[in-house]
């Protein structure tokens, strides 16, 4: 593996390790960057434990710098270093503190936008200008998040551990979102090129390394399955020319059969558990999408029953309004639609533009189409209900 | 071991809890003091007059001035406080979990270290 891989697999693991040893996560990110530094300068061909590698040499480098420092900052880390002497010195990175490190980065005392930003920036490796291209915003902005979350977990004393079995009920959820947010801000992008492949890579790499920490928790099993089957479908969404194609119209040659199997796999493990949540009730119904060569509607229908009693909220309706569409007609589907509100959401009209189109009331579905437009941020999203509206037989 | 200020917060023209319903509140926070103080937390704890009963003290260009009235108007102020003494964040917002149940919104502020007696 070159210097960049083991940068990107290693980075966040070494953070985390090094946060542990110095109690402190500024301290353990210099330290570890001295030591990818160190590593460019040094290495030939890279050690076979690079981990191990770089998380000695950034805690040497740490020492070094503490004992030249007299801040309290300094002597406080320095305490925490003589403490953890008696450890044999030759260790690579704990699994126990990345999971820390996640829980850290996505507390619920911090905000929303700063655990994606701060997950990203510690245990990604990306930094600050890859973050800002990837959510289109602006750099200082991100890094404004990122110093005012570390500043908040420093002065608040947020706790870098990993909770406790009766708090995970609080504290998974927050994490399993950061992650799956961060996999449709790739996925779906609110602007910009459809699919930006980077944050989905980094989601599915955070949620496999999430899936081996915490083995027995379904519903991370269930977002591991999730978005590596909507990964899975990546190559046959959009065709040559760019344009968005529907899932029932997909070239399912070109799924991805490797993702599928994995994610397959997950599912079933996820059922033998048998105790459904959210994540992996979506990853049933991406399951069914890719069994086979056509979508059991009937299957999908039941499964977003059963989410919608598990997460009664508008989203999940929408969503669900599609399968009714297959299975009971557009009619009911339409009907399933009233009373849902998802202001400012594109996908509301889009979907009741179809349903409208499919019941031969073109004026309505018309009005609905131009509704989506408005609203669609998403440049390849527009050209698609652009098309879509255009295609309208009745006058 | 970190100091937490953990405040209550009233709205001005919210409704006023009924009788029966500040009696659950003061019953309830009793039973939460009790906990605190058993459990080594606690630092220091109470309720407070309205606003109106505040005098704020200057002193401009060396003379002292009073004035009636709160250091700020806002139609939401401090109702209560406590200060507790536990190891981090999650330990005082367990803490607050349950003062809220009681007593509604509650803020959790760290204090500086440096002025920590």
């Amino acid at each position: 593996m070159d210097l960049a891989g083991i940068y990107r697999a290693e980075y966040g693991r070494c953070v985390a390790t090094l946060a542990r040893i110095l109690g402190d996560i500024n301290l353990a990110e210099e330290a570890v960057q001295d030591a990818f530094t160190t590593a460019l300068q040094k290495w030939q061909t890279p050690p076979p434990n690079p981990g191990a590698w770089i998380v000695t040499t950034a805690r040497n480098r740490a020492v070094d710098r503490l004992r030249r420092e007299s801040t309290r900052e300094a002597r406080h880390a320095q305490a925490l270093l003589l403490h953890h002497q008696d450890e044999p010195r030759e260790v690579g990175p704990v699994k126990d503190d990345q999971l820390r490190l996640i829980f850290t980065c996505c507390h619920p005392a911090l905000a929303p936008d700063a655990r994606t930003a701060l997950t990203l920036r510690l245990l990604g490796g990306l930094d600050v200008s890859e973050i800002a291209r990837a959510y289109l915003v602006q750099e200082a902005t991100v890094a404004q998040r990122i110093v005012r979350a570390k500043k908040k977990i420093r002065d608040a004393t947020i706790p870098y551990r990993v909770p406790a079995e009766h708090e995970l009920p609080d504290r998974l959820p927050p994490v399993l979102t950061v992650l799956y947010l961060m996999f449709n801000e790739g996925y779906a992008s609110t602007a910009g090129p459809l699919i930006r492949t980077d944050l989905c890579t980094e989601a599915i790499r955070l949620a496999r390394e999430l899936a081996t920490l915490m083995p027995d928790e379904p519903e991370v099993l269930g977002l591991l399955a999730l978005l590596l089957l909507t990964e899975a479908r990546r190559p046959a969404r959009l065709d040559p020319t760019g344009e968005l194609v529907l899932l029932a119209d997909q070239d399912r040659s070109l799924w991805n059969r490797a993702l599928i199997a994995e994610g397959h796999d997950l599912v079933r493990r996820c059922l033998r558990r048998n105790r459904p949540g959210a994540y992996q009730i979506q990853a049933a119904i991406s399951a069914v999408h890719t069994d086979g060569a056509a979508t059991d509607w009937p299957q999908v229908l039941a499964l977003y029953d059963q989410l919608l009693v598990l997460t009664p909220t508008p989203v999940v309706a929408l969503n669900r309004a599609v399968a009714v569409a297959e299975v009971h007609g557009p009619a009911v589907a339409l009907a399933s639609l009233e009373g849902v509100d998802l202001p400012g959401y594109h996908r509301l009209p889009a979907t009741r533009a179809e349903l409208l189109a499919r019941l031969g009331r073109d004026d309505e579905a018309r009005a609905a189409y131009d509704q989506a437009v408005a609203l669609a941020t998403n440049e390849t999203e527009r050209a698609y209900l652009q098309n879509r509206r255009t295609a309208l037989t009745h006058p | 071991m970190k100091q937490y200020l953990l405040s209550v917060h009233l709205v001005e023209g919210a409704p006023a809890p009924s009788d029966e319903e500040m009696q659950t509140m003061f019953a309830e926070t009793g039973r939460i003091n009790d906990e605190m103080q058993a459990s080594g937390a606690w630092v220091f704890g109470g309720g407070l007059l309205s606003p109106d009963s505040a005098t704020v003290v200057r002193i401009e260009n060396g003379a002292t001035t009073m004035s009636d009235g709160p250091f700020v108007e806002t139609k939401e102020h401090m109702a209560g406080f406590w200060v507790i003494r536990c190891a981090d964040l999650d330990q005082a917002l367990a803490w607050a979990e349950k003062c809220a149940a009681a007593c509604g919104p509650v803020e959790v502020r760290p204090f500086d270290d440096l002025s920590q007696a």
